[in-house]
């Protein structure tokens, strides 16, 4: 070997040994930090006292309270008897209690009611389980800024039991739908986890943490670490970490602090980016009247969130594609982007998957646009038009598309079907887009001419399923309603045969006049 | 009906039956021994690597066939008997065609080296030569690669994805310097060297020697060093595969002999693709590509043939590409290793030694000949018209914006390349016209 061919060689060593031990501790305080979390599932009593009970009483009415009053004194220990007494008090109590109420006041009374080594030390735990899993994920992400050169890493994606559908990437996605299942259904089986978070929550908006404050923190603080992994992956694309710095400004800021702080001045608060129909009770009675009557600032969101739906939605998809919106700016494609991106290579690319997609992402659209004008039929006459459907037609949605839809299939089904599931399959707002973008818009994918090898790492690593290289081998450019513009194809293409960009909205499909194009 | 038989389901053959279906309803059967399906041949390393399974570099969903009536046999013609138009398959059965294509591909070269046909010596062709790459990477140590072309580099990124530190043993002064530009290959050597490859350029192969085992232990180079290794990849070119003509009454000569049509000495018999061997006027080299694109091309050409309206292949402006570990590289037009006669180059390189652009262009009137571009992508249709209107190397370079075709936000290099060329040429001041993207092109 010359000298420089024994510098690289040992000096890359050298490093990747380094790497080797910073990820190996990086995941083993993952490790605990994920235990800790779980296990504090399983922590602590449930003793009702007065103390307790006045403290759900922002929360929970004071008949309720009354109503449990004989419990006083309890003590349980298992989260499932506390709760099955607390039930029967309260409906012993009001028989006509409707399963929402019922929900809320047992999340309250039940976590307020916890007691021992976790309540006493929320913090602490916080950082053992939440901070300590972070900081693992850190020192597991951090040292991939500095390993190997800039490029693309693919390699050994299908080899891996994680994000090629095996042992651990089943696993990944029955946590994930547990996650989901109890968050969604079953709130107070997590009281304990919820109080986890009281003091951060208590930090940023000055109330005690519930299940959507959990929620909201873990989702943000996801995206951020998952989001450094995805500038470690692309460090050499100026696309992706322009798009990975708005996505996290958006759930950081825009989703998550701005709202916090809204609350803490105790105005009306709202994710300013959550167009309808993602935002699908935009148009019910309470949403409407509790923006209207929460004053100017109450009445500039409600406005704001009807320009923002009805004319920067389009417009901007007219001129740079549904990108902007779903992959630069939207929370759930946030999420997609970054905890999602190691699961894109799972998505269907067949012909199949396409007509299904193509039907279900309509049903649901329509599915929004009717229940919309029924809400809007109801609000504006007073009650009196659908008078018993808008509601019940709400409840449905919310259960169906709303949580188990977009959560528990949308998030939980990332390792089984990629990250996009819900994006592709269910979004009601992305179907406006791709309509939009299809029809009339400025942005397309370009081939470039017939350098195309079809190998088909573009369709590979579409998260949308589409089947890029189906264009691209016949130097088509790709305009498809789907396409949320991630970039990966154009990355990952080895002949440099994509670019995302915007034109002149005509001629967008014309075929160049190549003889060299098949 | 008539019957349209092709052997091989590369993509020459594939593309002829495609086309002709788009343009008759003849009966087309494909006959081919390596796979069912037609895979993508370039994506083999892919596979290996674990960035796609072999499933998702079929270009064609498995219903694609049956859909458009095209049979598909998974056989081996052993022989053509062109007197009766019949085909003889491995397994005695005979098949009758009236048009015959024969794309039968590329087989991998062997310089009779002692010791290569060794287990754990191999090339990279097929999909048989990747399970045995499968087998012998298990416990390799180390791989030797002999031979620097793509396929040699591609086997080099391949043994790195699987960790198998790889030593590449080069007959040139540096890499690929029989193809690429002294400059240019000096940057795809650097590269190679940065990835921790042991490149050992001026270094032949002398011989392979067998373990205890039978397998590959190891090579001796012609300085006499033995290097130990398990995996011997042999990578120094592909030859036209002409096996299954050879026994017959179809020309050869290092290819299947064709002539501009495709089509060779026997009517209703035709050739195309990487085992094609186009025969050129008296003193020309005859002309055989072993190029995807090449094929793809013929193919389409010679389905409009074998439809009625005899047509001829033409190349056009040429056009390459290929990928160096992480570096991308494009071609377009001609950029020969040296300068040709009444040549002059203008070449580029960014301060990180990963890039560059290299243009070549008449001494005389400075009409621009080939383009080479390393690190940054270009738009092969600009490409193709600049080089077609024969424009000149200044009219390009002031235009180059408009040709880039990397990705929204990455950096723009052509200020620094202007700048350049202005340095270069002291009596010039150009100026660079125009924005990156499309809508320079139309309106400008
Ligand atoms: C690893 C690798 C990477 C490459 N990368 C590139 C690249 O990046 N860009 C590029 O332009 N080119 C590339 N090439 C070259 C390109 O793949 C070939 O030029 C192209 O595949 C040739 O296509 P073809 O259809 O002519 O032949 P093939 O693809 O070889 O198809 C011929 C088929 O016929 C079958 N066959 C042969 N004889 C018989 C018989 N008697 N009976 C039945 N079946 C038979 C063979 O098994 C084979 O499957 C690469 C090649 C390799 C090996
Ligand atoms: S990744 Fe590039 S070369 Fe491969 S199939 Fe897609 S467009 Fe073609």
């Amino acid at each position: 070997m010359t000298p420089i061919q024994i510098m690289h060689s040992t000096h890359s060593t050298h490093n990747e040994d380094h790497f080797r031990l910073f990820k190996t501790i990086g995941l083993a305080v993952f490790f605990v930090g994920i235990l800790v979390f779980i296990s504090s599932l399983f922590l602590g009593d449930y003793q009702i006292t007065q103390q307790s009970l006045q403290a759900s009483e922002d929360r929970v009415s004071a008949e309720r309270l009354q109503a449990l009053q004989p419990l006083i004194g309890t003590t349980f220990s298992s989260k499932h008897n506390a709760l099955a007494q607390i039930s029967s008090a309260i409906r012993a109590a009001d028989p006509q209690i409707d399963d929402y109420n019922l929900g809320v006041t047992k999340f309250w009374i039940l976590k307020n009611a916890t007691t021992g080594l976790l309540k006493e030390n929320t913090f602490f735990y916080f950082l053992l389980s939440v901070i300590l899993a972070a900081v693992g994920s850190l020192l597991y992400i951090v040292p991939q800024f500095y390993e190997g050169l800039p490029g693309i890493k693919h390699n050994n994606i299908w080899f891996s039991t994680a994000m090629a559908r095996g042992a651990v990437g089943i696993t990944i996605g029955t946590l994930f739908i547990g996650f989901y299942v109890l968050l969604y259904w079953f709130p107070q089986y997590i009281v304990n986890l919820v109080l986890l978070f009281d003091p951060v929550s208590y930090f940023i908006r000055d109330l005690p943490a519930d299940q959507w404050f959990l929620y909201g923190f873990l989702y943000t603080l996801t995206i951020i670490v998952m989001g450094l992994r995805m500038l470690a992956k692309y460090r050499h694309s100026r696309y992706h970490i322009i798009r990975t710095f708005s996505i996290i400004f958006f759930q950081l800021i825009i989703a998550f602090l701005l709202p916090s702080f809204l609350e803490r001045l105790s105005l009306p608060s709202m994710d300013l980016k959550n167009a309808w129909p993602l935002n699908y009770y935009f148009f019910t009675d309470w949403h409407i009247n509790s923006l209207w009557g929460g004053g100017t600032f109450g009445q500039f969101i409600f406005i704001w969130g009807m320009v923002l739906s009805f004319i920067v939605v389009p417009v901007l998809t007219y001129f740079y594609g549904k990108r902007w919106y779903c992959s630069w700016v939207c929370g759930c494609g946030g999420l997609a982007e970054t905890l999602g991106d190691p699961f894109r290579q799972l998505s269907n690319k067949s012909l199949r998957a396409w007509k299904v997609e193509r039907f279900s992402i309509h049903s649901v659209l329509i599915f929004a646009v009717v229940m919309t004008v029924m809400q809007i039929a109801n609000y504006s006459s007073d009650g009196a038009l659908f008078a018993n459907y808008t509601w019940r037609v709400n409840q449905a949605y919310s259960f169906l598309i709303g949580a188990a839809f977009a959560g528990v299939v949308g998030t939980g089904f990332y390792p089984f079907m990629g990250n996009r599931v819900w994006c592709r399959f269910g979004c009601p707002i992305a179907a406006i887009l791709g309509i939009v973008q299809r029809i009339k818009s400025r942005f397309r994918i370009t081939t470039n001419g017939g350098q195309c090898i079809s190998c088909g790492n573009c369709s590979t690593y579409c998260e949308m399923g589409i089947d890029v290289r189906a264009y691209a081998q016949r130097g088509e450019n790709i305009v498809r309603a789907s396409c949320v513009g991630c970039g990966v194809c154009a990355a990952v293409c080895p002949r440099g045969v994509l670019r995302l960009e915007n034109g002149p909205a005509e001629k967008r499909f014309n075929l160049p006049e190549m003889q060299a194009v098949n | 009906m008539e019957h349209l038989v092709i052997i091989g389901n590369g993509i020459t053959g594939v593309t002829v039956a495609r086309h002709v279906r788009k343009r008759s309803d003849k009966k087309i059967t494909i006959i081919s021994a390596e796979s069912e399906h037609f895979f993508s041949r370039p994506a083999l390393m892919y596979i290996f690597m674990g960035h796609m399974r072999y499933k998702d570099t079929k270009p064609y969903e498995d219903w694609f066939w049956e859909k458009n009536r095209i049979e598909l046999a998974n056989d081996f013609v052993t022989e053509i008997d062109t007197d009766n138009k019949t085909l003889i398959l491995k397994a005695g059965a005979k098949m009758q065609y009236d048009q015959l294509v024969i794309a039968t591909g590329s087989v991998s070269n062997k310089f009779g080296w002692p010791g290569q046909d060794l287990p754990g010596v191999q090339g990279l062709y097929s999909l048989q030569d990747l399970q045995l790459l499968e087998q012998s990477s298990k416990n390799a140590q180390r791989a030797v690669i002999v031979g620097g072309g793509l396929i040699g580099i591609e086997m080099a990124e391949m043994c790195l994805a699987r960790i198998i530190p790889v030593t590449m043993l080069v007959r040139e002064k540096s890499y690929w310097d029989n193809i690429l530009p002294q400059r240019e290959s000096q940057l795809i050597t650097r590269h190679i060297l940065e990835h921790g490859i042991d490149l050992r350029c001026e270094t032949n192969l002398k011989e392979i020697i067998a373990g205890a085992d039978g397998r590959t232990c190891a090579v001796i180079t012609d300085t006499g060093e033995e290097i130990s290794c398990k995996i011997v990849g042999l990578t120094p070119g592909v030859s036209p595969n002409v096996a299954v003509v050879k026994n017959s009454k179809i020309e050869t000569g290092r290819g299947i002999l064709v002539n501009d049509f495709l089509e060779t000495n026997i009517p209703g018999v035709y050739a195309a693709g990487d085992c094609a061997e186009i025969v050129t006027p008296e003193d020309e080299r005859n002309k055989i590509e072993q190029l995807w694109y090449t094929g793809r091309m013929q193919g389409k050409a010679l389905a409009k043939t074998l439809c009625g309206e005899r047509t001829e292949h033409v190349r056009g402006i040429w056009f390459n590409s290929a990928k160096f570990l992480d570096i991308e590289y494009q071609t377009y037009g001609f950029v020969g290793n040296v300068p040709r006669e009444g040549e002059s180059s203008f070449y580029w390189e960014h301060a990180d030694g990963r890039m560059c652009l290299h243009m070549v262009y008449n001494a005389e009137n400075h009409q621009l000949v080939g383009v080479n571009v390393f690190g940054i992508r270009m738009r092969h249709n600009l490409f193709e018209k600049w080089l077609s209107e024969k424009r000149t190397l200044a009219y390009v370079i002031r235009h180059l914006r408009q040709a880039n075709f990397d990705p929204e936000f990455f950096t723009e290099f052509e200020p620094e390349i202007i700048t350049h060329y202005n340095t270069q040429f002291p009596g010039q001041k150009l100026h660079l016209q125009g924005r990156r993207g499309l809508f320079n092109n139309i309106f400008a």
